[in-house]
């Protein structure tokens, strides 16, 4: 598979260079081309939308300054309408027709299988994103989400030992994205002593309304006696119904408090978040992050949106992060050619909104601070505990078998997404599925 | 915890409350000190401060407690001085001094630092406010007070909550009190706690009891297991009920969901894939009338059932002349046609509106549950639901026996050219049908704003269940279509806690395939010549 890549590389390197040839002086003038490839129509729209717009206010503020190499940024907005297949089709239309420069965009993981094999086979260049199990590593992809290790462990670990949970219960929407974290938190919790009986694991239907059951349920397997959790991978839309349950039913964050992995500051704002004080999330960044950058960056947000009320999240600093790393490499390679540019990405290191700094990893993920915060009842998070430096991601998780043996580097001489520790070899042991 | 020590002393405080109190006259920087000491990064050493806090005497203490327990008491970076933010929305807040109460105009939130509290401080500053509450007139405060304190106590604590239980008249409170003490002598390995406890269906009454059930004294042990095995019995029959209620409120939901598919499918013929989008547009106008009157949900919620009527009549009329008069008869084209305008709807809203999901705020008087025993609480907004379904259901009902419209709509549909031939308009009673039943869709968007998000993909996800109704109950039938829908939620609810969310839905689709092969007119059907039709 590494080898058929590989030639695939060279053949699209051979093309861009005969490309380059036949207009050289036209190449200095043309625009670096931003593809964006968010959903704007269907039922994504609700959390891609935001990101498309922060891509053009990004591309926006880079053009004031004067661009890249001296050339403007165009964006090309495409609307893959939360169509999984039409991902490809459109990500084929950005790469082949457009000759996009790069790629930012997808949300769910599906879309990005769906995207995966077309950004690899004509040699794009993506940025993700957002957080997401894991398991993965593509030559072509920069996931700037939190991997599991990013997110879930370190929320489990202040959960374990901070406030002291023996009791879990993993709440989750049934698709890949919890399924997998949850075989990886189940894992680890094992690892750390946790009987079987104390873990307890719901899976619910997309857009699911009616928590009511589900919610007793886990009133009742709070009540024995033993400190008690809910590790909440619920998406999206669900999330609504679900909390509002929570308050209804009087389940207090003191007695049962519920982490979230997928609940930010934009799916609050569908909240009246009054009795849901308390209750956490675990993210990289949060609108109520109290730094310089971070003010500067909502100043901009609320005043390209024009909205007072306009909220930031964590994966739109992701694309801020992933934006300013896809320009610095540009800057130090010198051109926006894929491979330069792939190789120079990686150790380069850009501001956060948080008062850090991410990194480029060779594993194509980056180094990012974990924060856990308590929902307050402006809707807004507080802080209340963080890693005490940044975490780089890991591409596949120690915790479950066929995954803990591979390490991803993509510098040269590995170039390998997948290397097999143990057997040496690279593209050994699938990951498990 | 240990909170004990300042709960007592804070206790000894609110006696001396009643007496005149030293007033704060120049104790403007001992006021300083103690909230300069809640301004650490240290959790723990905030737990301190606040036990100071509590036991200083101040008569802001309330204040502080409170604001910094709304995340309201911060500090100007700046100035250091510290100041309550009164507002906290938007980029600028206004806010007053926390030692004066003066008001200090408005402050951007980038100079605003926040004393923040966790989990744990939010425990501890409820205790400190519920002890100092339990000696206030208001009886739910006391109340309120009483329970929280369950499972709270500790050596410090509980000789003056014994002294508290003593004077308290109120029964409930006086529970309340005993189970909490009962449990701190639990605790202590008394033996004799478990009778004061038996019988109780309090959740923390349990916990305890568990907790007592793992420890080394073989006779406590045996004495908390019993208790617990009685409790239990009691619990059974109180599962019964709540999976009734879990049952009848999604019922509820989908009788609501499905009545007005039940006018338009089932009485008009028409397959109108677009009515999952008029039950948005009332939840829309729900959230549209939040809008216009802001600080009243309340009157909003009550004013928004006849916008929302309207506005998914309209809507519906809209629909209905445009598109499906010219599709009179053809079912698969009537039932692309209307998929379509359901898809022009969604994204004409989030066009218009936002992609983003709206809040609707619940009224005071909608949230919360009423308790029927400590294990038994049925939540309010769903019990509201309930009864509006059943409202709409009783409402439509009579529209269709009592009225002219409901015997014209029922004549035109049993034979249309028998009913023109007797003068009846029927296209007239086309379009108010088409509307009537829109129109029923909108009440259900207003109802089901107040349970699950308003954004525009909130139809998608009833359109499956509602035809799912209709057909179950049998075409046509007022009465199958709540039997249904009723019976279905209640099947529903209690195949979820053994089969899980995912398969019990798959369960009920099974179900309901095998039940219309046995039956193809669903669980009423129409009988008499107009149902050969």
């Amino acid at each position: 598979m590494n080898n058929s890549t590989l030639s695939l590389r060279w053949l699209a390197a051979a093309a861009l260079a005969s490309l380059g040839m036949s207009a050289p002086v036209l190449a200095q003038e043309n625009p670096i081309k931003v593809g964006i490839l968010h959903s704007l129509s269907g039922t994504m729209a609700i959390s891609e939308s935001t990101l498309k717009d922060t891509m053009l206010m990004l591309i926006e503020q880079q053009n004031e300054q004067g661009g890249l190499l001296g050339r403007q940024l165009e964006p090309v907005v495409v609307d893959p309408a939360s169509d999984w297949p039409l991902f490809a089709e459109k990500a084929r239309e950005l790469l082949a027709q457009e000759k996009v420069d790069v790629i930012f965009g997808n949300w769910t993981s599906v879309s990005r299988k769906s995207v995966l094999p077309v950004v690899e086979e004509l040699n794009g260049l993506l940025f993700y994103p957002v957080q997401y199990e894991g398991e993965e590593s593509s030559e072509n992809v920069f996931y700037t989400g939190a991997a599991p290790n990013q997110q879930a462990i370190p929320a489990v670990d202040y959960l374990m030992n901070e406030v002291g949970v023996e009791r879990w219960v993993l709440a989750g929407t049934d698709y890949v994205y919890p399924r997998t974290t949850n075989k990886i938190l189940e894992a680890y919790l094992k690892g750390h002593g946790v009987a079987d009986e104390d873990i307890m694991i719901n899976y619910t239907p997309f857009g699911h309304s009616d928590w009511q059951n589900i919610v007793a349920e886990i009133k009742r397997f709070g009540s024995e006696g033993k400190k008690t959790a809910v590790v909440s991978t619920i998406n999206g839309d669900a999330n609504v119904p679900f909390y509002r349950e929570l308050g209804n039913q009087g389940i207090d964050a003191a007695d049962i408090p519920v982490v979230a992995f997928s609940v930010g500051e934009q799916e609050l704002s569908g909240i009246d978040t009054g009795p849901l004080v308390g209750h956490l999330a675990a993210w990289n960044y949060f609108m109520s992050v109290d730094t310089d950058a971070n003010y500067d960056f909502i100043d901009a947000w609320i005043e390209y949106t024009g909205d007072e009320e306009a909220v930031t999240n964590d994966p739109m600093e992701a694309h801020y992060i992933g934006f300013n790393m896809w320009a610095e490499a540009v800057r130090k390679a010198g051109t926006t050619d894929v491979d330069t540019v792939k190789d120079a990405i990686i150790g380069v290191s850009v501001p956060n909104l948080s008062g850090g700094y991410a990194a480029m990893m060779p594993n194509h993920h980056i180094t990012k601070p974990v924060l856990i915060g308590e929902i307050q009842d402006n809707g807004q998070f507080s802080v209340v505990w963080e890693t005490a430096s940044t975490v780089a991601g890991d591409a596949w998780s120690d915790y479950l078998d066929g995954s803990r043996d591979l390490i991803s580097d993509w510098r040269k001489p590995l170039e390998c997404g997948n290397y097999n520790v143990v057997e040496g070899s690279c593209g050994g042991g699938a990951a498990t599925e | 915890m240990r909170i004990s020590e300042f709960l007592c002393r804070a206790l000894v405080l609110c006696l001396l409350a009643c007496f005149p109190l030293v007033t704060h006259a120049q104790d403007e920087d001992s006021g300083q000190a103690l909230l300069e000491a809640l301004d650490t990064s240290s959790y723990a050493a905030k737990g301190q401060a606040i036990e100071a806090l509590a036991a200083s005497g101040d008569e802001r203490t309330r204040y502080w407690l409170e604001t910094l327990l709304d995340g309201k008491l911060q500090r100007n970076k700046d100035s250091g001085r510290f100041v309550v933010v009164l507002e906290n929305r938007g980029r600028n807040w206004p806010v007053e001094d926390a030692l004066t109460g003066e008001s200090l105009g408005e402050m951007s939130r980038r100079d605003l630092d926040r004393i923040g509290i966790n989990n744990a401080l939010r425990g501890q500053l409820q205790s400190t406010l519920a002890v100092l509450d339990l000696r206030v007139d208001d009886l739910d405060a006391r109340r309120e007070a009483a329970a929280r304190l369950v499972g709270e106590v500790d050596d410090e604590l509980a000789a003056p909550l014994a002294e508290v239980l003593e004077e308290e008249q109120n029964a409930e409170v006086r529970r309340y009190l005993s189970h909490a003490l009962a449990i701190h002598r639990l605790e202590q390995g008394d033996a004799t706690a478990v009778d004061a406890l038996a019988g109780s269906l309090d959740s923390k009454v349990r916990a305890a009891l568990n907790q007592a059930t793992r420890s080394d004294d073989a006779k406590l042990a045996d004495a908390a297991q019993q208790a617990l095995a009685s409790i239990e019995q009691k619990l059974k029959l109180n599962r019964g009920l709540e999976t009734l209620y879990f049952g009848l409120s999604l019922g509820s939901v989908l009788v609501l969901a499905a009545i007005g598919l039940a006018i338009t499918f089932g009485v008009m013929g028409v397959i109108n894939m677009a009515h999952g989008e008029l039950i948005m547009l009332g939840a829309y106008s729900s959230w549209a009338m939040q809008q216009v009157l802001p600080g009243q949900p309340g009157l909003a919620v009550i004013l928004s059932i006849p916008v929302g009527f309207l506005v998914a009549a309209l809507a519906g009329i809209a629909i209905e002349r445009s598109v499906i008069q010219h599709l009179k008869g053809r079912p698969l084209e009537t039932l692309l046609a209307t998929f379509g305008v359901s898809l022009i709807l969604q994204q004409l809203v989030r066009t218009l509106v936002s992609p983003l999901n709206r809040t609707v705020v619940t009224p005071e008087w909608m949230s919360g549950s009423v308790m029927i025993n400590e294990a038994l609480s049925l939540t309010l907004n769903r019990l509201y639901v309930l009864g509006f379904a059943l409202v709409v259901f009783i409402g439509l009902m009579l529209v269709m026996r009592r009225t002219r419209l409901g015997l014209e709509v029922r004549a035109v549909t049993q034979n249309r050219a028998m009913a023109r031939s007797m003068g009846i308009r029927a296209t007239r009673v086309d379009i108010l049908t088409f509307a009537l039943g829109s129109g029923v869709a909108g009440l259900a968007g207003v109802a089901l704003a107040q349970l699950t998000n308003v954004g525009p993909n909130l139809g998608q996800s009833y359109i499956i269940d509602s035809f799912m109704v209709v057909v179950f109950g049998g075409v046509g039938n007022l009465w199958g279509t709540l039997v249904a829908g009723m019976s279905l939620g209640i099947i529903n609810q209690i195949l979820e806690p053994w089969a899980g969310a995912v398969l019990a839905k798959i369960m009920v689709l099974v179900f309901i395939i095998l039940f219309i092969q046995k039956r193809p007119r669903g669980l009423f059907p129409q009988k008499g010549r107009a149902a050969e039709g």
